[in-house]
C-alpha cells in the first residue's frame, strides 16, 4: 500500500456553506505532507473530518487501502490517526497525565490507577524526546510543554499518522527548529505526518509534498523539491502575490509617544512588562517584533488604559497618560485597532453604523443632552463605510454579519477618522485574506505619510519587516533591540526574539 | 422568512404549544378541555368585573416583566424581582399607613418609597456583581428570602403589634378610584395601569433613544468593547439593577396601594417575580413585547380562577401551561429551526 | 443535646440535593431547578407512601425514596432536553422546571385527593437510636441517639459521590465535559451523553432530597412543603466549591442554621435572638461567602454553555 491515508472527493457543508468541495488528499507512508491554504480555506475542516469530529456529506476515506467510516475520534484513534490541535485541547485544571489518559484511563478495580498512568507517560515521553512533568497542572506549564502534551496524547493512543494543525503559531524560531527535529524523529520511528500550515518557509524546509486548498476547493498536489515559495503562494491565492508593500522612505519628525520604564503585571501577579522604553515619532511606523507571551499584549493594554501599570511613564506629545481611563487616552489623541476585534473592537450585535460611534456617541452631533441623533450617526457611518471600502449590505446591518476583513476595515475607519496623533495597530491582519491585508498595510503607511505616529504589534515577522520603518524587538517584557528592517533578516530577528543579544545574533547570521 | 416575522412567530408558537400540551394533560386527567377553556374565557372576559380584574392583574406583571427585561438587556439575570417587589409593597404601605397627608403629596410619596425600596434591594446584588464579580442569580435568590422574612418581621413587630397585617392605608394614599370601580362593577382596577404603561414607554425611550441606553445596551452585549470604548461598565451594571429594582418596587406599590391597600405577613412568595421572568422572556425582553405578554398572563391567571367553579378543573393547570410556555420560549432555537425548514419548503 | 441530630435532620435533604447539583454543574449544565426536583421528589414519596403503606409496611418510606429518585430523574429530563438538545438558556429552563413542578404537583394533588394538600403519612422517618453505637460514652449520646438513618445515609452518599467524581474514569470524563467540552470531544467522549447523565443524576438526587425532607420533616405534601430548600442546596453546592465533601460541610452548616431558627427558642442563650435573624442567617451567610469570605469559588469553566459541534 503506497498510501497510508486517502481522502477522496471529500465534501463537507455547514448549513449550506461549503467548507470542503471535492477535495482529494493522499498521504504516503513515512512522508511529511503539508496542507496549505489561507485562513478559512478549509484545511482544519478537512482534518477534522479525518479525525472524526465531522462527518462528510460526500466522499470516501481509506486507511491503508481499506475504506473506513470515521464517525468519532475514538474510531480515528483506533485507526491510528492522532491530531495535535492548533488551539490546545487541554483541560486547565487537570494534570498533564490526566489530560493524556482522558478517555483511555488506566484503571484497577474501578478507580483510576494514576501512578501507573504517570509511569506510562514518562516512558513515552522519554522514547520520543518530549520532556514533560506528568504531575504538573496544565495551567502552570509553558506553551511549549503544553504542545508536547498534545503530541503525547496522540502517541499514548498509538497514533501512526499524526496531524499537526498550525503547530508553529506560538513558537519562537528556536522552538520551531526543535519541533521540526521532533517531527523528523517521529518519521524515523515510522510515523507519517500531515502538516497544516500557511507558512511557506516551513513547507519548503520540512515537507516532502504539499496539497493546496483555496476557498474549499483542492487546487493540486506538488512535490516540494520541485517548487518554490512564490509558486506555492500563487497557488494558494490564485494570483501573483506581491510580497513587498510599496512604500517610500519615512521622514520622521518630533517624538509623539515616549514610554519610559513601563512595568505591568499580568492577572496572576507576574511581571510581564519589565521596564520597557520606547519612542515613536510622527511620520514613522515602529513595529514590535516578538513571540506571543513576551508582554506585547499587556504592554498595549497598559498604554490604551485597559490594564493597570505598576510604574513608568507614558507620554503622548508630552502629556502623561499612564493609568488614565480608556476614554481619556482616546480623547487625548490615541487610536487603537485592538488585537481581538470581536472582544474589544466591536459590539457584534449592534448595527455596524452604531459601532462607528462607539467612542463618540456622547458628543455632538451624534447626541445632544443625552438623546441620540440617529440621523447624524448613520450619516457619518455611511461616509466612513464608503471611504474605507467596508462591504456591507447597509449601514444598518449587524456587525456580526460582516466578514472579518470588513469588520477590521470598519474599525480602522472609525479610529482613523478620529484623527489620532498615535495609531496603535495590534495584530491588525490576523485571520484576514491577502486582499484585506494589502488594504490595511496601505492604510497604515498612508497614516504614516500624513504625519501620524504608528505603532504596529504583530506575530507575523514578514508583516513587521514589510511595513515598519524601525523594528523594536520585545523579549521578556523589555525592548532588547531596535533595528532597521533594511539591515536585518528574519533569522537575526528570530534570534533576538529568543533572547540573544545583537552581537551574537549578528555573528550567527552574518548580517 | 424575514427575521422580524420569525421573532414574532416564535413566541406565538411557544404559547400555542403550551396550550396544546396543557390540553393533553387535561384530557389524560379526565377533564373536559373545551369546558375548561370556556371557563377560562368567561372568567376573563365574561363580565366587565372580570375585565377590570384582568387589567388589575396584569398591571404588576407589566412592571415585573419590565424589571426582568431591563436587567436582561444589560446582560443581568434579575431573579430577585420577588424580593424587590415585596420591599416595594411594604415601603409603599408603610408610608400609606404612617402618614396622613393630602393625596397629591401622599400618593406620590408612597409610590416613590416603593421605587426607592425596590431599587435599593436590587442595588446590593448589582454592587456585588460590579465590584466582586459575584453572580447575580444566586445573590438575588438569597435576597428574596431575606426580603420575605424581613418584611414579615417588620409587619409583625414594627408596623403592627404582633399582628398579621398592617391594617389599611389611608385613603389619601390609595391608587383606587370610585370612578374606575363603578366602571367595572366594583373590581379592584386602579390607576396603577397608567403608571405601568408609562413605565413601558420609559424603558423603551431610555434604552433605545438615549446615550445612557446606548451604554447599557453595549455593556449588555459586550462588556469588553464597552470598556474599551470608554464606558464605565461597573456603573452601568449597578444602574441597570437600580432601574430594574425600581420597576419591581413599583410593581409592589401596585399591590400595596391598589389591589390590597394593606400588607400582610406572607408564608411564601407571591409568584409575581417568577411570572415576571416568564413575561419578559415571552416578550423578547422588549417594552412592547412585555406589555402584550403581561396581558396574556393576566388573562390566563384571572380566567383560571373560574376553571374550578365552572369546569371543575384545578386552576393550577394554568400554572402548568405558563411553565410550558417558558420551556418552549427558552427552547426557541428548535422552533426557529422548524420555521426555517418550512420556509425553505415555501421557497422551493 | 438535640442539636447534632437536629442539624443533620435539616441538613440531609440539602446534602442529597447539593450532590445532585454537583453532578449537573460539573458536566456543564446549570441547574436552578433543584427546588422543583425536590418538590417532585417530596410529592412522589408522600403519594407513594400514602398509597402503598398497607402493602409495604415499615419498608414503605425507603421504597418511596427509590420511587422519588426515579420521578426526579424522569422530571429532570425536561431540563436536560431543553438545555442540551434544544439549547435553551440553562437558568431559564431551571426556572421553568420550578414553575412546572409546583403547578403539576398541586394539580395532581387536587386531582387525586380533591383538596389542596395530602393527608399525613403513617410511617415516615422518625427518631431512632443507632444500635451499638448509641452506647459509646459521650459521643453516643450526641451523635447516635434520637437521630435519623437518613442523616447517615447522606454522609455515606457524599463520600461515594466524592469517590466517583474524583477517582473514577466516569468522574474524570464528567469533569472534562464541564471544563472543556471540545477537548473531551476530541478524546472521544460523548459530551451530550455525559451532560444528560449529569442532569439525570441531579434529578435522582434532588428527588431523593425531596423525598427525605417530606418523609422526615413535614410528613405530608402541600404547596408549602418545599420552600427554598432547593435554593439552599444550590447555595451549599456553591459554598462547597462544587466539591462533594465541601457541599456536605456547607449543607451541615446550613442545616445547623435552619435547625437553630426552629428550635432556638428552646435553647438557653439563643432565646433572646429575634427569630428573624436566625431565619435569614443562611441566606446572608451565603451572600457573604460568595463575596469572598471563602476565597474564589470557581465554577466549572464551561458551565452554562452549549456545546455545538462545528463551532469555533
Amino acid at each position: 500500500m503506497e498510501y497510508v491515508i486517502e481522502m477522496l472527493n471529500i465534501r463537507k457543508e455547514f448549513n449550506g456553506f461549503v467548507a470542503n468541495d471535492n477535495i482529494t488528499l493522499q498521504l504516503k507512508k513515512g512522508e511529511i505532507h503539508a496542507l496549505l491554504g489561507e485562513n478559512g480555506a478549509g484545511k482544519s475542516t478537512l482534518m477534522n473530518v479525518l479525525f472524526g469530529l465531522y462527518q462528510p456529506e460526500q466522499g470516501e476515506i481509506r486507511v491503508k487501502g481499506k475504506p473506513v467510516n470515521i464517525s468519532n475520534p475514538n474510531i480515528a484513534n483506533d485507526l491510528g490517526i492522532g491530531m495535535v490541535h492548533q488551539h490546545f485541547m487541554l483541560v486547565d485544571t487537570f494534570t498533564v497525565t490526566e489530560n493524556i489518559i482522558l478517555g483511555r484511563e488506566i484503571t484497577s478495580g474501578g478507580r483510576i490507577d494514576i501512578k501507573k498512568a504517570e509511569q506510562q507517560v514518562r516512558e513515552i515521553s522519554e522514547r520520543y524526546g518530549l520532556a514533560v512533568d506528568p504531575q504538573a497542572k496544565i495551567s502552570d506549564i509553558t506553551v511549549g510543554m503544553q504542545q508536547r502534551v498534545e503530541i503525547l496524547k496522540t502517541l499514548y493512543r498509538g497514533a501512526e499518522i499524526l496531524i499537526f494543525d498550525e503547530p508553529t503559531a506560538v513558537l519562537t524560531p528556536q522552538e520551531i527548529k526543535e519541533l521540526i527535529q521532533i517531527m523528523k524523529t517521529l518519521i524515523k520511528e515510522g510515523k507519517s505526518i500531515i502538516l497544516i500550515t500557511h507558512k511557506l518557509k516551513e513547507i519548503m524546509e520540512v515537507s516532502d509534498r504539499c496539497t493546496v486548498i483555496r476557498k474549499g476547493k483542492g487546487i493540486g498536489t506538488v512535490t516540494v523539491s520541485e517548487t518554490n515559495p512564490n509558486e506555492l503562494a500563487s497557488l494558494m491565492v490564485g494570483r501573483e502575490v506581491v510580497f513587498k508593500t510599496e512604500k517610500k522612505d519615512a521622514s520622521p519628525k518630533q517624538e509623539v509617544l515616549e514610554i519610559n520604564n513601563l512595568v505591568v503585571k499580568d492577572p496572576r501577579g507576574v511581571t510581564v512588562v519589565n521596564g520597557l522604553d520606547l519612542t515613536v515619532r510622527a511620520g514613522e511606523i515602529v513595529g514590535i517584533a516578538g513571540v506571543d507571551g513576551n508582554g506585547q499584549s499587556e504592554f498595549i493594554e497598559a498604554i490604551t488604559g485597559l490594564r493597570k501599570a505598576e510604574t513608568g511613564s507614558v507620554k503622548l506629545n508630552g502629556k502623561e497618560l499612564i493609568n488614565q481611563t480608556p476614554r481619556h487616552i482616546t480623547e487625548s489623541g490615541v487610536g487603537h485597532i485592538p488585537q481581538d476585534r470581536h472582544k474589544h473592537g466591536l459590539v457584534l450585535n449592534f448595527p455596524i453604523g452604531e459601532n462607528m460611534v462607539l467612542q463618540t456617541y456622547n458628543k455632538k452631533p451624534y447626541s445632544k443632552n443625552g438623546i441620540l441623533n440617529f440621523k447624524e450617526i448613520y450619516k457619518k457611518a455611511k461616509s466612513l463605510i464608503n471611504e474605507f471600502d467596508v462591504r456591507t449590505p447597509s449601514e444598518y446591518t449587524l456587525a456580526r454579519a460582516l466578514s472579518g476583513g470588513n469588520q477590521q476595515k470598519a474599525i480602522i475607519g472609525r479610529e482613523v477618522d478620529r484623527n489620532p496623533d498615535l495609531l496603535i495597530a495590534a495584530q491588525p491582519t490576523r485571520g484576514l485574506d491577502v486582499g484585506a491585508i494589502e488594504f490595511i498595510h496601505k492604510r497604515l503607511i498612508e497614516q504614516r505619510d500624513n504625519g501620524k505616529a504608528v505603532l504596529l504589534v504583530s506575530f507575523e515577522l514578514e508583516e513587521i519587516m514589510n511595513v515598519s520603518d524601525r523594528i523594536a524587538v520585545i523579549y521578556e517584557g523589555k525592548i532588547v533591540a531596535i533595528v532597521n528592517p533594511k539591515e536585518t533578516n528574519e533569522q537575526e530577528l528570530g534570534l533576538l526574539m529568543a533572547g540573544s543579544n545583537r552581537k551574537e545574533a549578528g555573528e550567527v547570521t552574518n548580517v | 422568512m424575514s427575521k422580524r416575522l420569525r421573532s414574532i412567530l416564535t413566541p406565538v408558537i411557544a404559547v400555542l404549544l403550551g396550550i396544546l400540551v396543557g390540553t393533553i394533560i387535561m384530557i389524560v386527567s379526565g377533564y373536559d378541555p373545551i369546558a375548561a377553556f370556556t371557563a377560562l374565557w368567561n372568567g376573563a372576559f365574561g363580565d366587565i368585573y372580570y375585565i377590570g380584574e384582568v387589567v388589575r392583574q396584569f398591571t404588576p406583571y407589566i412592571l415585573a416583566g419590565l424589571a426582568v427585561a431591563f436587567a436582561f438587556r444589560v446582560g443581568l439575570f434579575n431573579i430577585g424581582v420577588e424580593g424587590q417587589f415585596l420591599v416595594g409593597w411594604l415601603a409603599a404601605v408603610w408610608v400609606g399607613v404612617a402618614f396622613d397627608l393630602p393625596r397629591v403629596i401622599h400618593l406620590p410619596l408612597a409610590i416613590l418609597a416603593a421605587i426607592v425600596a425596590g431599587a435599593l434591594w436590587a442595588f446590593i446584588p448589582g454592587l456585588l456583581k460590579a465590584r466582586f464579580r459575584v453572580h447575580e442569580v444566586i445573590v438575588t435568590i438569597m435576597m428574596n428570602y431575606v426580603a420575605l422574612h424581613l418584611s414579615n418581621y417588620i409587619i409583625r413587630n414594627v408596623i403592627s403589634h404582633k399582628g398579621d397585617n398592617t391594617g389599611p392605608i389611608h385613603k389619601s394614599a390609595t391608587l383606587r378610584s370610585e370612578w374606575l370601580e363603578s366602571l367595572t362593577d366594583y373590581s379592584r382596577l386602579h390607576w396603577g395601569i397608567i403608571l405601568a404603561i408609562l413605565s413601558c414607554f420609559v424603558m423603551w425611550f431610555l434604552l433605545e433613544r438615549t446615550t445612557r441606553g446606548f451604554e447599557l445596551r453595549s455593556v449588555g452585549f459586550n462588556q469588553h468593547a464597552a470598556h474599551y470604548a470608554g464606558m464605565n461598565v461597573n456603573k452601568n451594571i449597578i444602574l441597570s439593577m437600580l432601574i430594574s429594582g425600581a420597576f419591581a418596587g413599583l410593581a409592589g406599590a401596585m399591590e400595596g396601594l391598589g389591589t390590597f391597600e394593606y400588607a400582610a405577613v406572607k408564608g411564601g412568595f407571591s409568584g409575581v417575580g417568577f411570572d415576571g421572568i416568564a413575561v419578559a422572556l415571552l416578550g423578547g425582553n422588549t417594552a412592547l413585547g412585555v406589555f402584550f405578554s403581561a396581558i396574556l398572563f393576566g388573562v390566563l391567571k384571572v380566567g383560571a380562577l373560574n376553571m374550578p367553579l365552572e369546569a371543575g378543573v384545578p386552576n393550577e393547570l394554568v400554572d402548568i401551561i405558563i411553565a410550558l410556555i417558558v420551556f418552549f420560549v427558552a427552547s426557541s432555537y428548535i422552533i426557529r429551526v422548524f420555521l426555517d425548514r418550512i420556509s425553505k419548503k415555501e421557497v422551493k | 443535646m438535640i442539636l447534632v441530630p437536629s442539624t443533620l435532620l435539616w441538613a440531609a435533604p440539602l446534602v442529597f440535593t447539593a450532590l445532585g447539583g454537583i453532578f449537573s454543574e460539573r458536566s456543564g449544565v446549570v441547574n436552578i431547578g433543584l427546588e422543583g426536583l425536590m418538590v417532585i421528589g417530596a410529592f412522589t414519596a408522600i403519594v407513594f407512601n400514602l398509597t402503598t403503606y398497607d402493602t409495604f409496611g415499615s419498608a414503605t418510606p425507603w421504597i418511596a425514596l427509590l420511587v422519588a429518585m426515579a420521578a426526579g430523574a424522569f422530571f429532570s429530563l425536561f431540563h436536560a432536553v431543553a438545555s442540551i438538545t434544544f439549547r435553551a438558556d440553562h437558568t431559564v429552563s431551571g426556572v421553568a422546571i420550578n414553575l412546572l413542578a409546583t403547578g403539576l404537583t398541586l394539580f395532581l394533588v387536587k386531582l387525586i385527593y380533591d383538596k389542596g394538600e395530602t393527608g399525613i403519612i403513617s410511617k415516615g422517618f422518625s427518631k431512632v437510636d443507632i444500635p451499638v453505637l448509641k452506647d459509646i460514652p459521650v459521643i453516643g449520646k450526641i451523635f447516635f441517639q434520637d437521630t435519623y438513618w437518613t442523616s447517615f445515609l447522606a454522609i455515606l452518599v457524599a463520600i461515594i459521590v466524592w469517590y466517583v467524581v474524583f477517582k473514577t474514569p466516569f468522574g474524570l470524563r464528567l469533569r472534562s465535559v464541564g471544563e472543556h467540552p471540545m477537548a473531551a470531544d476530541t478524546m472521544g467522549i460523548n459530551v451530550t451523553k455525559m451532560r444528560y447523565l449529569g442532569v439525570l443524576l441531579s434529578g435522582a438526587l434532588g428527588g431523593l432530597g425531596g423525598g427525605v425532607y417530606a418523609q422526615s420533616i413535614t410528613s405530608n405534601f402541600s404547596h408549602s412543603t418545599i420552600s427554598g430548600q432547593g435554593f439552599m442546596a444550590l447555595a451549599a453546592m456553591i459554598f462547597g466549591k462544587w466539591h462533594p465533601l465541601g457541599a456536605l460541610g456547607a449543607a451541615i452548616f446550613f442545616g445547623f442554621a435552619q435547625s437553630i431558627s426552629i428550635i432556638g427558642s428552646s435553647l438557653p442563650f439563643l432565646k433572646e435572638i429575634p427569630s428573624v435573624y436566625l431565619l435569614i442567617a443562611p441566606y446572608v451567610l451565603t451572600i457573604l461567602a460568595l463575596t469572598g469570605f471563602i476565597g474564589r469559588a470557581d465554577a466549572p469553566k464551561a458551565v452554562g454553555t452549549h456545546y455545538i459541534k462545528g463551532s469555533r
